[in-house]
């Protein structure tokens, strides 16, 4: 039997504000425990709690960005729970009425979006390791305590670990897009739950679903996913039951263990925030964000396609690294040719500088390249002796043509002064000129590689080909 | 020689202090020493002798000792909500309202006691012991507001601030004979008052007589930032100058008048409205169709809120801890041994309300009885200008008389439960006694109605000329 | 009503404990009390709109803007235990 997977995600976004949620201390990043606190982010008594207008707005560009319905009047309610993290008892979250709600991001629909405070951080002490299950105390550092969460819900219709991965890549790029959080997975400013079901291929019915909590990388997603859609069809393969249960991956084990607590299911008690009045949206805060909004990667993938007419795959990587997709377009300003800098780009810069670094930030100026390019695509220079250029920008920066000039790698003029190299190479190999004469093309190669060594890659291959035909008498 | 000082109106002190009439700090050293020899259990602190010099040298109420209900963060100084689990509690800051009354002159003169949490109708909630009516020590002074009340009542403050969240201004006012107002519902802000029930919690003054309470609300008012639900009043607010009620129009309501009241309270009830009448007002009978359903709305709504404001108190960052080896142990002991009967009774009612399977039932339906009620006080106010009542359907009871039968006390918050729920403000003024105990008169405006509301309070004062000082001898 | 079973099962939700004599106690005075707010139940509430927030206030939103926080000394003082810089709590998964 076949079964189909059915994937449901939860992202929380830590939004880059520089205050907290309800209180006005600024974020921490790494400050010692407890320095970044106050009565109302500490749950003091007779504190209350004041919403950040600029997460509100943040909520807003995403709900923008991602294509839902902005809720005209939403409102906070309490989810209830006890646990260190949470000093008031309750975290301050959207059940009822979120921010946003509907909407789509690379052909997964968004079922909602909300604003929350996120918890503190309760670092686990004594018992050696710092393992969780080891110690017996745990020190509880409020600094993190009321960060401002966007939590972004999607409807389950992911169908792979892969195209999980690729959701959510799109999700971060187009989150640092909009510049409201630094979707940092590893520092935890983007984590994310997956409820994972599956079922025979075409029964209509979803199977028990179990929830895979706090993976914090996208490699690790990948993986936790694949691990639980073989762990439950090994269950339904055996003729046992999936149980709805929420389970941690360790990446290191490559093993699921059951998170269920010995206590009672959890029973929220959400009510309304009583110290808090509804959101409403008012026309100056939708212009606001409405003005704000970028294009974003998915609409600018679909532009480099249709009208620079870029390969899908050489789009959706410029558009998905925005930083990549802005060096190319300032590239593009010098009048290059689109496909073939997008090619450069994509591939020989990004070769060289490594997959992950900043071209803005490397001694290749964005004009640099562009002109480079420009000098291949009008057989200046050879591709060869670009590439040549471009580890000598590279290394030092500078301007192209000056670097053409100085090392001598401007394409060989033409027939006038390839020829006598052609000659001298055909002459050097009298064999394989035979060969050739004879209607073998294979040998061909040997005698161009000869002339690109006599002339440092300056010559062009196509020409070099026809004056051996042409010498050859073919 | 103190006995002068005491007799002076807050308002009649602040004049003379500012006039270079009266030494400040004489004043507030007379009401220290009677405070430090409190009998009554009014006061959970009292300030130090020089409390006087931390007061600033300006402002209208310059130097007048106030005594501030427990439950307001007082930084520095022990904020305890009459709770054992907050027992020795110093906050960090200090509640907006202390800090605008502060910045207006007055001095804190003391903590006052309170029911535990604010929950409660006779002061006998509190981890600190009860507090005695001046009028007759063996009888409750009210709550949660008691200590306020009992020391404005027994000249052991000029004034206090109260809380009020179902009647826990007015209810302790009227059985100790004294003014308590209750403001529209966001008009003081809340900020660094310990929560009991935030959609309801309101301060405001307790106070001898309406002019006081005015002028101190005057001082408490205004837009908090730090308060989301806060909101300015309207109107500037001045103090009350009406001498009679030519043209207004009492309202009775005639689903609130029901069993249950004492007859010498009844009796009193309709003297004053005689009395009104006397000064021109016209009374008649209004309806308020839903009134009656307030109580069991409330006692939904207030459980539900303070059972999650209550979360809080779970052994971490302050209060009460009780060791455990299991942080679910720890937990649960410390909220066990930290918290008193009543408060457990109502988180438990509150958590039980908001579990799952009953939210529908109770809290969704009590919030649809807050908006029938609140339409009914609309309606009402169309045709009357206040509504008036009874503040409480009996006198001060005796302690421990009511400590058994949970239910029985919360129908002491009969006719002051539906003015919370509709956020309106609502005054308390002595009317007359009963049996010799104080019976107070309610009246209850339109919300940021308390300019008018005061004015006719203070016409009604003059005319019922209720005289207190005998118990502040 | 409500028995002992589920007094049981709100005081885990709220995290208090009760000694034998209060479990009982509860149980008869919160079934009474129960009894009185059933009274609701006279009402026909379907048409009705629930009131979250009986007066009205424009939205009161925060500028984004930095205060300063507490010392750290002064956030940790009232907690029953410290350690490290926070505040010590039996572990929860202990
Ligand atoms: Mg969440
Ligand atoms: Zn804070």
């Amino acid at each position: 039997m076949k079964y189909e997977t059915t994937i449901g995600l939860e992202i929380h976004v830590q939004l880059q504000t520089r205050t907290k949620m309800f209180c006005s201390c600024a974020l921490g990043f790494g400050e010692e425990p407890n320095t970044r606190t106050c009565p109302v982010c500490l749950a003091l008594p007779g504190a209350l709690p004041v919403a950040n207008a600029e997460a509100i707005h943040f909520g807003l560009l995403i709900g923008l960005a991602l294509g839902c319905d902005l809720n005209p009047l939403s409102k906070f309610d309490r989810k209830q729970y006890f646990y260190p993290d949470s000093p008031k008892g309750y975290q301050i979250s959207q059940n009822e009425e979120p921010l946003c709600s509907g909407g789509e991001l690379g052909g997964v629909r968004i079922h909602r979006v909300h604003l929350e405070e996120d918890a503190a951080k309760t670092i686990h002490s004594g018992g050696g390791g710092g393992r969780i299950l080891s110690s017996a105390n745990s020190v509880v550092d409020f600094n993190r305590g009321g960060t401002p969460l966007c939590e972004i819900v999607t409807e389950p219709d992911i169908t792979s670990a892969e195209q999980a991965g690729d959701f959510l890549r799109l999700l971060r790029t187009t989150m640092r897009r909009i510049g409201v959080s630094d979707v940092n997975m590893e520092e935890g400013s983007l984590r994310c739950d997956a409820n994972i079901s599956i079922r025979p291929s075409g029964q209509a019915q979803l199977g028990v679903k179990t929830e895979l909590k706090n993976m914090n990388s996208f490699r690790f997603i990948e993986r936790g996913i694949r691990a639980e859609v073989a762990r439950q069809e090994g269950l339904l393969r055996a003729g046992q039951p999936v149980v709805q249960e929420t389970l941690h991956f360790d990446p290191r084990t490559e093993r699921l263990t059951s998170m269920r607590s010995k206590e009672e299911a959890h029973d929220y008690r959400y009510f309304p925030e009583p110290d808090l009045t509804p959101v409403s949206i008012t026309a100056e805060m939708l212009e606001r964000a409405r003005a704000a909004l970028p294009e974003l990667p998915a609409a600018r993938a679909g532009r480099f396609e249709q009208e620079l007419g870029l390969h899908p795959d050489t789009a959706r990587l410029l558009a998905w690294r925005a930083e990549l997709g802005d060096y190319y377009e300032e590239a593009l300003a010098t009048g290059a040719e689109p496909v073939p800098l997008a090619n450069w780009t994509t591939n020989e810069l990004v070769q060289r500088l490594g997959a992950d670094a900043d071209p803005a930030t490397s001694n290749v100026r964005p004009a640099a390249l562009g002109v480079l390019v420009t000098l291949v695509t009008q057989k200046k220079i050879t591709a060869a002796a670009a590439k040549t250029v471009l580890d000598k920008l590279v290394a030092e920066g500078g301007d192209p043509t000056a670097i053409v000039e100085t090392e001598n790698l401007a394409a060989m003029g033409g027939a006038d002064e390839l020829a006598p190299v052609v000659a001298a190479a055909l002459e050097a190999q009298p064999a394989i000129a035979e060969r050739i004469k004879n209607g073998d093309p294979k040998p061909m190669g040997a005698i161009i590689g000869a002339v690109m060594k006599e002339t440092k890659g300056r010559a062009d291959g196509k020409e070099v080909t026809r004056l051996v035909r042409e010498q050859l008498g073919l | 020689m103190t006995a002068e000082l005491i007799a002076l109106s807050a308002k009649a002190a602040a004049d003379a202090i500012s006039a270079g009439e009266l030494d400040r700090a004489e004043y507030f050293a007379a009401y220290r020493a009677r405070s430090a020899a409190d009998e009554l259990n009014a006061y959970v602190w009292i300030s130090e002798e020089g409390g006087a010099r931390a007061a600033p040298v300006s402002g209208e109420l310059g130097g007048v000792p106030l005594a501030v209900k427990d439950l307001f963060c007082t930084e520095g100084v022990p904020s305890q909500a009459g709770s054992k689990i907050l027992e020795g509690y110093r906050p960090p800051y200090t509640a907006t309202v202390v800090e605008q009354l502060t910045a207006a002159g007055t001095v804190l003169l003391g903590k006052t006691n309170q029911d535990e949490f604010a929950m409660g109708s006779s002061n006998e909630n509190s981890a600190y012991g009860p507090v005695l009516n001046p009028w007759d020590r063996t009888r409750v002074p009210g709550g949660s507001s008691g200590g306020s009340a009992a020391a404005v009542a027994a000249g052991l403050a000029p004034w206090a601030l109260g809380t009020d969240t179902g009647g826990s201004i007015r209810q302790p006012a009227a059985l100790c004979g004294i003014v308590g107002l209750k403001p529209t519902y966001g008009s003081v802000s809340r900020y660094g008052m310990i929560a009991f029930a935030s959609s309801l919690d309101q301060a405001g003054p307790l106070a001898r007589d309406v002019t006081d309470a005015a002028l101190l609300y005057r001082h408490m008012a205004g837009r908090d930032p730090r308060d989301a639900t806060s909101v300015a009043h309207p109107e500037e607010l001045v103090l009350p100058s009406a001498q009679d009620l030519a043209g207004l129009r009492l309202g009775v309501p005639e689903d609130l008048t029901g069993e249950g009241v004492e007859p010498g309270v009844m009796a009193a009830f309709e003297a004053a409205l005689a009395q009104a009448e006397a000064l021109g007002a016209t009374v008649e009978r209004v309806a308020l169709p839903h009134a009656d359903y307030g109580l069991s709305a409330y006692y939904v709504l207030a459980p539900a809120e303070c059972s999650s404001n209550l979360s809080r108190f779970d052994g971490v960052r302050y209060g009460l801890r009780t060791p455990a080896d299991d942080l679910t142990a720890m937990y649960t002991q410390t909220r066990h041994d930290g918290f008193g009967p009543e408060v457990k009774r109502r988180v438990m009612l509150g958590t039980y309300v908001l579990s799952s399977g009953f939210y529908d039932a109770y809290y969704a339906s009590a919030q649809k009885v807050r908006t029938l009620i609140a339409e009914d006080f609309a309606r009402a106010f169309e045709r009357v200008d206040f509504l008036v009542t009874p503040t409480s359907p009996g006198v001060a009871f005796e302690l421990g008389a009511l400590t058994g039968d949970p239910l029985a006390m919360y129908l002491n918050d009969y006719f002051t439960v539906p003015m919370s729920l509709a956020g309106v403000p609502a005054i308390s003024l002595p009317c007359g006694l009963s049996d010799g105990l104080p019976v107070g008169l309610q009246l209850a405006g339109p919300a940021f109605s308390e300019n008018r509301l005061l004015d006719a309070a203070h016409a009604l004062e003059a005319a019922f000329g209720f005289d207190g000082a005998a118990v502040r001898a | 009503m409500i028995d002992r079973e589920q007094v049981l099962h709100v005081a885990r939700l709220a995290r208090l404990e009760l000694t034998e004599e209060e479990t009982e106690r509860m149980s008869e005075e919160l079934s009474k009390v129960l009894g009185h707010i059933e009274k609701i139940g006279e009402l026909d509430l379907a048409q009705v709109e629930p009131t979250s927030h009986v007066v009205a206030v424009d939205v009161a939103l925060r500028p984004d803007e930095p205060h300063r926080s507490l010392p750290r000394d002064v956030a940790l003082a009232p907690a029953p235990d410290v350690a490290d810089g926070g505040f010590r709590v039996p572990s929860p998964q202990a």
